[in-house]
């Protein structure tokens, strides 16, 4: 991530936000609630309750036309042409070395038209590596960044909150789907997708509906069932409690989708060539030299990102994401080690500022809803 | 922000409270602010010896570390075991229940802010 140069952009929520105290902070140059009050109870709203988030940061790219599909399968590592109109995919951009440029979600509107979610750190880079691909098909990349805002709503009492508002009925949208709905009067693209590991909504305003509008109305509606409203910080720890990699941290232009333990979502199966197929093929094919792993830590002192993990003393990796998880109530991190390393036996610990800390290895996630 | 009248503070956003050569010492209601929620405070052992200006201690939130900075000269006589064992208690209650630990004065402490100037402290940096 670059500093920024200028002073940071403001989502159409920015006011909703100073009215409700949050404290913001310059976040991909974009300037964004990091909490309303407390980050705790806004991440335990969201297990057990329902919180309400500011996306507008996010990157919106339209991309149309009619070999919208097949460009998306030459552009991407995932199979887009295979996914259903209404419904939703994740998956990566890498570089023709099978690095990660960015990971993204893709909701496929209509035949001929997706839209790609990229985050907002990596916007840039994913509207130039698509226009650059999308040389000699028929097709349309577009950045509507600019003209989206979008709303999260997460947690167990979400389609409690949200029904009454919308036309839409909400069993009848599965998770990963995404239609064109109203919510409180207003146009939306209305997906069943999220970051924390709850069931939940993502509601992309689409130009010219009003967000604070929106955003009061579900705030409204979801005062009785405990809805507050929910910063970065909260989606940060909620989304390591549910295993999910985050751009920057567990996933980055020198690692593949293998290397992070993400390789399902590339497709060797399409058809045709695609970026980074070659060198993907190859890390398919090679042993992983390092691993995601789980840490909880058996102290009280939180484990952050970037210190050192140590099996026996020896050091074998370091923490990608650490924080102290509210559900566990435990330190919690991700760490990299090294790819044909022992879990399964040994002492871990990581050094946190010169103290070993003991830890226990896990399997990711953390956190996971029941069902 | 609550800077209470009755207490002196560092530019580091520790207060202290002395009475009869002990000087007690906590973080401001600013610095718990800006912190966010506390979840792990260590501060330093008693019997350890302090001098003004050195770091003697970690307060963790969940996003950041933060150092605790001796503000005065002496011998560390206690430590709160109930903001150890509930960090929270910090944030919740700063200049109270949420104290940090008692130095025992060797010497008369020099360069401590009083309110006044404590609050043109917190106004340049907010």
């Amino acid at each position: 991530m670059t500093e920024p140069t200028s002073a940071p952009r403001t989502t159409p929520l920015n006011a909703v936000h100073e009215r409700l105290g949050a404290t913001l902070v310059d976040f991909a140059g974009w300037l964004m609630p990091l909490r309303y009050g407390s980050e705790t109870a806004e991440h335990k709203a969201v297990r057990e309750r329902a919180g309400l988030f500011d996306l507008s940061h996010m990157g919106e790219i339209s991309v149309t036309g009619p070999q919208a599909a097949a460009f998306l399968d030459y552009a991407l590592a995932g199979y887009l042409s295979k996914v259903k109109v209404g419904r939703a995919r994740y998956t990566m951009i890498t570089a023709a070395d099978g690095g990660v440029l960015d990971d993204l979600i893709v909701y496929r509107l209509g035949e001929e038209e997706y839209l790609v979610v990229a985050n907002a750190a990596n916007n840039d880079t994913v509207v130039a590596a698509l226009t650059e691909r999308v040389a000699g098909f028929d097709a349309r990349v577009a950045d509507q960044s600019a003209d989206y805002a979008l709303i999260a709503l997460q947690g167990p009492e979400a389609v409690r909150i949200l029904a009454p508002l919308t036309d839409a009925d909400l069993s009848e949208i599965k998770y990963y789907a995404g239609y064109a709905h109203t919510v409180a009067g207003h146009p939306v693209l209305l997906a069943r997708t999220g970051y924390t590991g709850e069931d939940g909504f993502e509601i992309f305003l689409r130009p010219g509906s009003d967000a604070p509008a929106v955003w009061d109305a579900l705030l409204t509606a979801g005062e009785p069932y405990g809805l507050v409203p929910a910063g970065l910080s909260a989606r940060d720890t909620l989304r390591l409690e549910a295993g999910m990699p985050l751009y920057g941290n567990e996933l980055s232009a020198d690692l593949t989708p293998f290397d992070a333990g993400q390789g399902r979502v590339v497709k060797f199966e399409k058809d045709g060539d695609f970026v980074g197929r070659a060198a993907l093929a190859k890390a398919a094919e090679t042993e992983r030299t390092r691993r995601l792993i789980g840490l909880i830590g058996r102290g009280r002192r939180p484990l952050r990102n970037g210190q050192q993990v140590l099996r026996e003393g020896t050091p074998v990796g370091s923490i990608t994401s650490g924080a102290p998880s509210p559900t566990l109530g435990k330190p919690i991190a991700m760490a990299y080690v090294d790819g044909d390393l022992d879990i399964a036996s040994g002492e871990f610990t990581v050094d946190v500022r010169g103290r070993a800390e003991a830890v226990d290895v896990v399997e990711l996630p953390f956190y996971k809803r029941d069902r | 922000m609550s800077v209470p009248a009755e207490l002196n503070y560092t530019k580091e956003h520790e207060w202290v409270a002395i009475n009869d050569g002990v000087a007690t010492i906590g973080i401001t209601a600013f610095a718990t602010e800006a912190l966010g929620d506390i979840v792990f405070v260590d501060p330093p052992e008693t019997g350890t010896t302090v001098a003004a200006g050195d770091t003697c201690g970690e307060v963790e939130s969940t996003k950041s570390v933060s150092d605790i900075y001796a503000p005065v000269n002496g011998e560390v006589v206690d430590v709160n075991q109930a903001a150890v064992e509930n960090p929270e208690i910090i944030g919740e209650d700063p200049y109270g229940r949420g104290w940090l630990f008692k130095v025992e004065l060797s010497e008369d402490p020099a360069d401590l802010l009083t309110p006044e100037q404590y609050t043109q402290v917190t106004e340049g940096e907010g």
